[in-house]
């Protein structure tokens, strides 16, 4: 059942697809990676994801399914005897992870995309300040969700949350340089930062987490900065 | 495990509290349901979803969980023992009942509340055409995803069914304001005998509000200003 055929349509820059990325690896399953191109939507694309037309889409012995956490929790269920298990164990710890998990889509990572995009000073100091607050709130969770292990899983090894959010490292990087803003700091995140870095250094991270040069030139072709 | 107590905060009105209450009565699992006032927030509400601030929230053994289709999954994984299987056993079938829930919630549910805000009649029909494509995708969902059976779980309401059919009031209140069928045997027959079928559940027919008494708290809600 789990054996056959499977293709990832994505792109090195997206977050989303990073996380379907992570969890394959996870599991260990090899997969054809289908890259878009920037700016154009395949056919294969857009018969595979008619509804919305997004990025990514895991398609399983020709079955697709999308949506970035539920393609995550799809490979966490289609392959549940291989590899580690990604959503955590007790109904309680998954809940949780679920709610922050929806969190940093609705709330977090729209605040850190509209830095990107904010017309002038004000907005950006107020985006900004969004994000230092929903940053906070993420380190208070950390503290939650781990109990004392290193990742947000609760355990040793990485999970569904720490996808979640370790999928957006790459851009938080550039965003703090657009900004000139560090929102992951030893002294304000402390538990955030040191696992953004052991998040980053996971072997199922490394080999597909963009360079930081590479993702802020591409970052600048797609959110233009205004002339000030 | 399961045992402990619980309570469920909430609104009679609310469709996202509706979804965990018949999740609950499918599950057989009693609860305390405390009614929140509208416009007001209690305490234990703000202490118990100090994110949000945002009904539903159930309690289990003093434990918050929230956001309503996250608690359905607990439900259904906490009391997997008891009753029938919420999510569907397939994770195939897994991922379409949460990809067309979160459709549901993200785009088609937006559409509904823009009609209710909409002002002037060229913003209505807009909204409108919206509805109606999004009552066509989900008439073709309902097809995949029940394969023949009466429900989009299949034999028995599941994740899908509690997803999209907390709305149903919601959305009969929509068509009276608006004059216009949104679900009707011609373009959604198969929706239409879902709904009847959904709305005569027995974990659904005590939960379900009277159009006709949210169609007042509607126009409350909904109140324009004086012109």
């Amino acid at each position: 059942m789990a054996t056959d055929d499977v293709k990832l349509i994505g792109s090195w820059a997206s977050v989303f697809v990073m996380r379907a990325r992570i969890a394959l690896h996870l599991k260990s399953i090899s997969y054809e990676f289908l890259q878009e191109t920037f700016g154009s939507k395949s056919e294969l694309l857009l018969k595979s994801n008619p509804v919305h037309k997004k990025i990514p889409v895991l398609i399983h012995a020709d079955k697709p399914v999308c949506e970035s956490n539920i393609i995550v929790q799809y490979i966490d269920e289609a392959w549940n005897s291989s590899g580690p298990s990604i959503l955590p164990s007790h109904p309680y710890d998954k809940a949780i992870a679920r709610f922050w998990a929806a969190y940093i889509d609705d709330k977090w990572f729209i605040s850190l995309r509209s830095i990107l995009t904010s017309q002038g000073e004000e907005e950006k100091k107020t985006a900004i300040a969004e994000v230092e607050e929903s940053t906070e709130l993420l380190e208070k969770a950390f503290v939650d969700c781990s109990k004392g292990k290193p990742f947000f899983n609760g355990t040793d090894h990485i999970g569904y949350l720490d996808i979640a959010l370790g999928s957006f490292l790459g851009w938080l990087r550039v965003v703090e340089l657009d900004a000139g803003h560090k929102f992951l700091d030893e002294s304000k995140t402390p538990s955030l930062s040191k696992w953004a870095e052991r998040f980053c250094n996971d072997p199922a991270v490394k080999p597909i987490m963009p360079e930081i040069t590479k993702l802020d030139e591409f970052a600048r072709k797609v959110f233009p900065r205004q002339q000030s | 495990m399961s045992s402990g107590e619980v309570k469920l905060i909430g609104a009679w009105a609310s469709p996202f509290v509706m979804r965990p209450r018949v999740a609950l009565n499918l599950k057989s699992v009693p609860y305390e349901f405390l009614q929140e006032t509208f416009g007001s927030k209690s305490e234990l509400l703000l202490k118990s979803n100090p994110v949000h601030k945002k009904i539903p929230v159930l309690l289990h053994a003093d434990k918050p969980v929230c956001e309503s289709n996250i608690i359905v999954e607990y439900i259904d994984e906490t009391w997997s023992s008891s009753g029938p299987s919420i999510l569907p056993s397939h994770p195939y079938d897994r991922a379409m009942a949460r990809f067309w829930a979160a459709y549901i919630d993200e785009k088609w549910f937006v559409a509904l509340r823009n009609f209710l805000k909409a002002e002037g009649e060229e913003d209505k029909k807009a909204v409108i055409a919206q509805m109606e494509e999004g009552n066509a995708l989900l008439e073709k969902a309902f097809i995949d995803c029940s394969k023949g059976k009466p429900f989009f779980n299949g034999d028995n309401i599941g994740y899908l069914d509690i997803s999209l059919g907390s709305f149903l009031a919601w959305l009969r209140v929509t068509e009276l304001a608006a004059s216009h069928k949104l679900l009707d045997e011609a373009k959604t027959p198969s929706l239409c005998k879902w709904a009847e079928l959904f709305c005569n559940d027995p974990a659904v027919k005590p939960v379900m509000p009277e159009t006709a008494k949210l169609a007042e708290f509607a126009k409350k809600i909904f109140a324009k200003p004086q012109a």
